[in-house]
């Protein structure tokens, strides 16, 4: 039997089974912690440090965080919003989003904060990287530009032999993100669709169904990101 | 000695242009040239970039009119996947992209004529620029003025319900459409409150079309004596000759009437049309090559298209028609100013195009996109609020665009345009030493009749700094005004 432990999240008690990660036992809670690189139930990156949160007075990541007895987390204070603010402004610097013409526009969750934290304009300089944009592999177009090195898609999307369809390349500031030519040339319709699903930005799109979600209808239209896991608070 | 004098930037008209008027020795006007001083290098930064994408990126040349070139690069993109020239969507496809085209030239128009035109037939051309604009309408003719705002916002809320938003939407995708329409979206369009809704825009472009009229009649000698020159006319008519500002085939006569395009395959554009590079100006200069450089350029826009069709297929739109060719006696129609008439026309003309479009069951439907083969080569006609617009792409096996051009409608314009802005001059500033007010507002109609969008970017409205330099041959500044 699972062990259930008790810890506070902004002052308020929650119950969960020890171990687990922070992340998802608060969002199960209705607790939402922002996160980019993170999904549930992949083994955590913790590279995108947007979840940072403060446990016991310490900045830990919450997503790679597991929970136990005791633990004094906080998470919606004005100084942890203004570094994940810091962090989403960072992105946007670091790489080249040009979201009005971007077809993930409305559905991506490095915007979505954007709007969340109400970022203006970044308090970083741009570093207007050039990029090349990857068009090879028949279903897959890799838009370089837009990459924010999350690793979902070298950690999730995997042939049956469990070979990664994607790859690091380079180190620090020549990093980007490559997709194998061999195994993307068969590269199924379902797997395909999901790479594109689970980047959190534009980088990875299906070819030829561009937009096909209308204006009104796509995810962040109507509500702000996190609103799904804010729904479930007790 | 020779003089210069330069106008820049000319006011109420979309973007920047500066005008020089050269005079020779004996103050009569030399050479006139419209220049354009903008550049945009859409063509060149769409390379590399998916397809699809291109309906979307290239629409950011403009916040006045992107849903033509959203639809344009549509157009172009239906091409290259398969999915037919123009009549191979989905009848819901295509319907939901008229009425889209329909809405965005009813807005267009709209603000064309209350906004930037009225000013100075209600107000007069010669009154004082503090109150020759918008905000001079409002204030001595309120219920104009509302109608212009109300008109617009309609226009824009059709934009918004087919596009997903009223600027820069993605409604159009290749081989089709993104969404169609609901009942409750058709009933607001069709039945919304007064005054927005499809019958009430019709009676009110009724209204304009005979307050122009009125206007015309009482000012018959300076309307028909501004800029009056002869040209050919291009624009895309529909297969049996009606206006249709979607889609058809392109057509140009001369200013006899006769056919010198006849009625042709648009995706062989660039056999009959080719682009002339002048040093003085960024915008090129299009012209048919079977007349050459010198005979072959023509103008697009609500005068050449009320030229060019044999009818227009709605019922009161199609009489006015008549009456205004009537009024040439069938010929071409070559007055500058009469393009405001024209404008007016397609107003009334689109505002029963959105009336019968939301009357069709079909855009209700779900069948929204089609594909076949894919090709690697596509071209994308629409008669634009300004004029026909051209979108030409090529791609590679990877689905990236290797190839842009795009002839937008102010640049089909650009001779007509130096034409006129150079008959002004000559009428009115040869043999002067001064710049009259009159003067500089002569220069600025005969531009804004084409409503031309010059750098396809958008600024305030009514108050933009006038700046007129007289200059000597030897550089002196003889005379210098600012507004
Ligand atoms: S391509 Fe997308 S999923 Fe992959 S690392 Fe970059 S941002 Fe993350
Ligand atoms: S979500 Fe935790 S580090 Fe990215």
């Amino acid at each position: 039997m699972s062990e259930k432990v008790k810890f506070t999240i902004d002052g308020k008690e929650y119950e969960g089974e020890k171990g687990r990660l922070l992340v998802d036992v608060a969002a199960e809670n209705g607790v939402y912690i922002p996160v980019l690189c993170h999904w549930k139930d992949v083994k955590p990156a913790g590279s995108c440090r947007i979840c940072t949160v403060k446990v016991n007075d310490r900045y830990m990541t919450a997503c790679t965080t597991p929970i136990d007895a005791n633990m004094t987390v906080e998470n919606k204070t004005p100084e942890l919003e203004d570094i994940r603010k810091a962090i989403v402004e960072m992105l946007f610097v670091e790489g080249n989003h040009f979201c009005p013409a971007c077809e993930k526009s409305g559905d991506c969750d490095l915007q979505a904060l954007g709007y969340l934290y109400q970022m203006m304009v970044p308090r970083f300089p741009y570093a207007f990287e050039r990029r090349e944009l990857d068009a090879k592999s028949p279903k897959i177009f890799l838009e370089k530009n837009r990459c924010i090195f999350c690793k979902r898609c070298i950690r999730m999307i995997k042939d049956d032999k469990g070979r990664s369809f994607f790859a690091f390349k380079g180190r620090g500031k020549h990093l980007e993100i490559t997709i194998d030519e061999k195994l993307a040339a068969n590269i199924s319709e379902e797997l395909a669709q999901e790479a594109m699903k689970i980047c959190p930005v534009g980088a990875i799109l299906r070819k030829e169904v561009g937009f096909s979600t209308p204006i009104g209808q796509r995810k962040y239209d109507k509500v702000p990101i996190g609103s799904d896991i804010e729904v479930l608070q007790k | 000695m020779t003089q210069k004098i330069t106008i820049e930037p000319v006011t109420r008209v979309e973007g920047h242009g500066k005008v020089t008027i050269h005079l020779d020795d004996k103050l009569n006007v030399a050479q006139t040239r419209l220049h354009i001083v903008e550049f945009r290098g859409f063509e060149r930064f769409v390379q590399g970039r998916p397809y699809w994408e291109a309906p979307v990126l290239v629409q950011r040349l403009c916040g006045i009119c992107p849903v033509s070139h959203h639809l344009a690069a549509a157009k172009a993109l239906d091409v290259i996947v398969g999915a037919g020239t123009g009549d191979g969507l989905t009848p819901t496809g295509e319907k939901m992209r008229r009425l889209m085209h329909y809405g965005q030239i009813f807005q267009s128009h709209a603000l064309h004529f209350f906004h930037l035109s009225s000013p100075d037939f209600l107000l007069g051309y010669d009154a004082d620029p503090a109150i020759r604009n918008v905000i001079g309408v409002a204030m001595n003719y309120p219920e104009l003025a509302t109608q212009g705002v109300m008109m617009r916002k309609f226009g824009q809320e059709i934009i918004s319900h087919t596009a997903g938003k009223k600027i820069h939407g993605t409604g159009a995708i290749p081989g089709g459409i993104n969404k169609n329409l609901t009942a409750e979206e058709r009933d607001i369009l069709l039945k919304g409150e007064d005054p927005l809704n499809a019958d009430k825009m019709i009676e009110w472009a009724e209204g304009a079309l005979e307050f122009f009229k009125d206007y015309y009649l009482k000012n018959r000698e300076f309307v028909d004596g501004f800029a009056y020159f002869p040209s050919n006319h291009l624009s895309l008519v529909r297969k049996d000759g009606a206006m249709d500002l979607y889609h058809g085939v392109l057509r140009a006569i001369n200013s006899n009437g006769e056919k010198i395009l006849n009625d042709v395959d648009y995706q062989d554009y660039y056999k009959y049309i080719e682009e002339e590079v002048r040093n003085w100006s960024y915008m090129k200069f299009p012209y048919l090559k079977s007349l050459g450089k010198d005979d072959g350029w023509y103008r697009v826009g609500p005068l050449a298209r009320v030229n060019c069709c044999d009818f227009i297929p709605t019922p009161k739109a199609q009489k006015q028609f008549e009456e205004f060719r009537a009024h040439t006696n069938g010929k071409p129609n070559n007055f500058c100013l009469h393009t405001h008439w024209a404008r007016l026309i397609e107003l009334l003309h689109s505002a029963e195009v959105i009336k019968d479009l939301l009357q069709d069951p079909d855009l209700l439907k779900d069948d929204l996109v089609v594909k076949g083969n894919k090709t690697d080569e596509g071209v994308g006609l629409i008669e634009a609020p300004r004029g026909t617009l051209f979108h030409h792409y090529k791609i590679n096996d990877n689905d990236q665009i290797t190839m842009a051009n795009l002839i937008v409608s102010t640049t089909n314009n650009n001779e007509p345009m130096n034409q006129s802005v150079n008959f002004v001059a000559k009428n009115m500033m040869s043999g002067q030493k001064e710049i009259t007010e009159p003067m500089k507002n002569a220069v600025e109609v005969a531009i804004r009749a084409y409503d031309p969008c010059l750098s396809c970017a958008t600024h305030a409205l009514g108050k933009m700094p006038l700046d007129i330099k007289l200059v000597s041959s030897d550089g002196k500044e003889l005379d210098h005004y600012r507004s």
